[in-house]
């Protein structure tokens, strides 16, 4: 095996192209477990850790670019009040030395579709960019996963950044484990209200080959929150509403049964979670305070 | 390959370690500071906290290679030559320590959790040390020790911490 530990993204996307069987490495907390038990033994370790452009965020108007080095805890400290959908999601990730080492950027590398980031990165919306030697593209967050465990980077190509939208109106992220700390999801579902497009976000986390949004279920209530002009009035939600709502993205889901959960429960806990982050978010927008 | 970091304040350097080695094990097998436990391998149990550049870790998690350069602290690092660090004179009084296997990490993960809030709350205690864990105490007698550790290392008033 190889370690390679460079100190610049031009010698980092350098090695890939060289080495496009090369294991990227940020926090360690999926890569280390891999090697400690002898799951896989990638030919080359490429160690990002090094790399200055990939430890910094910064941010316009309308969206924050996440360097792909940025740890949890970083999202959490410094960036709590700005995406507060990635930070709720950060806050449930595995322990404090996990929070402080695991990265976003390494969570989408990993794309497991119970990684903790994907589903508030869904709901916000939310570009991941590329690069290579070739040059630098973003793919749009719903059209970056590509299985279990496989996302449409080319072996070429680096995840550097998430640019993820500054919201425009109040986040949610719900998750469901067997206790508060270090638990991979049994189900995980995140909503985003975007009242200056009359639309709603959802991402579903745990539930499906990968991590997905439910469009039907997005159109129907950004439709019906129109219908009975509610984004102005910031009435009640009705129940009814709420339900129907938590249907329509138990149906986008597939889940299966596994060592976490049943694919029945999963189901029902989507249903849950939608029906209740919806309320939750509603009454932060009746509020005002994210509005 | 050779890697050199500084561990305890010691510079050291050590040569032929394997590309995908951990931190752990060049901390415990390499460099005889076996202060730090081995026990999950995944992150779970937090038995090998460390320091590293002043922010905690797992050091299974973190390959040799990505150490190279930096500063690391391991429990074997927190007492000095007056004597033991008043977290580890708490854990001893409040009989925190039982088999002792989680201790280091727990010791390690609570200094660190002092450092930045010398009066945390229950609650801010046990987020603290979630990814910590202990399969004979219970807990009680470690949230004992750091209410007490924490008692005793709050800054005086007036003073500059």
């Amino acid at each position: 095996m190889e370690f390679l530990a460079p100190t610049t993204l031009a010698d980092a996307l350098a090695a890939k192209a060289e080495h496009p069987d090369a294991m990227p490495i940020l926090g360690g907390t999926d890569v280390m477990v891999e090697l400690n038990f002898d799951r896989h033994r990638p030919p080359v370790l490429l160690d990002l850790t090094r790399v200055p452009e990939l430890a910094e965020w910064s941010r316009d108007d309308r969206r924050v670019r996440l360097g792909a080095g940025v740890s949890y805890t970083r999202v959490i400290d410094e960036l709590g009040h700005v995406l507060p959908g990635l930070a709720m999601a950060s806050r449930t990730v595995g322990s404090p030395q996990i929070r402080n080492r695991g990265t976003v950027g390494g969570n989408l590398g990993a794309a497991s579709p119970a990684g903790d980031s994907h589903p508030p990165l869904l709901a916000g919306g939310a570009e991941v960019e590329l690069a290579s030697l070739a040059g630098t593209r973003t793919v749009p967050i719903d059209e970056f996963y590509a299985g279990v465990k496989k996302h449409v980077g080319r072996p070429d190509e680096l995840i550097t950044a998430v640019y993820v939208d500054v919201p425009t109106g109040p986040q949610q992220f719900s998750k469901i484990g067997t206790r508060n700390a270090m638990v991979i999801s049994v189900s995980a579902f995140s909503l985003a209200l975007h009242p200056d497009r009359r639309r709603v976000g959802t991402g579903i986390g745990s539930a499906a080959p990968t991590p997905r949004r439910a469009a039907d279920a997005e159109t129907f209530i950004a439709g019906a929150l129109d219908d009975d002009g509610l984004w102005e009035s910031k009435g009640a939600l009705p129940d009814a509403l709420a339900r129907e709502f938590g249907e329509r993205v138990q149906t986008a889901a597939s889940p299966i049964d596994d060592v976490r959960g049943t694919a029945a429960y999963r189901l029902h806990s989507l249903a849950v979670m939608a029906r209740r982050t919806l309320a939750w978010a509603w009454s932060d927008y009746q509020g005002g305070t994210n509005a | 390959m050779r890697v050199t970091m500084t561990v305890n304040d010691e510079h050291h350097e050590v040569d032929d370690v394997w590309e995908g080695e951990s931190l752990l094990y060049v901390l415990r097998e390499r460099m005889g500071l076996p202060g730090s436990k081995n026990a999950c391998e995944q992150g779970e149990c937090g038995s090998c906290t460390v320091y590293v550049d002043g922010v905690t870790g797992c050091a299974c998690l973190i390959a040799a290679g990505q150490a190279q350069g930096h500063h690391i602290v391991t429990v074997e690092g927190l007492a000095t030559e007056d004597g033991l660090h008043p977290v580890q004179e708490a854990f001893i009084e409040a009989g925190a320590v039982q088999c002792g296997f989680c201790t280091p990490g727990l010791l390690v993960q609570t200094d660190d959790l002092l450092r930045r809030d010398p009066e945390p709350s229950d609650a801010e205690i046990r987020e603290a040390l979630a990814g910590n864990l202990c399969r004979c105490t219970g807990y009680e007698k470690i949230l004992d020790a750091v209410r007490l550790a924490a008692s005793r290392m709050k800054p005086e008033p007036g003073t500059l911490s």
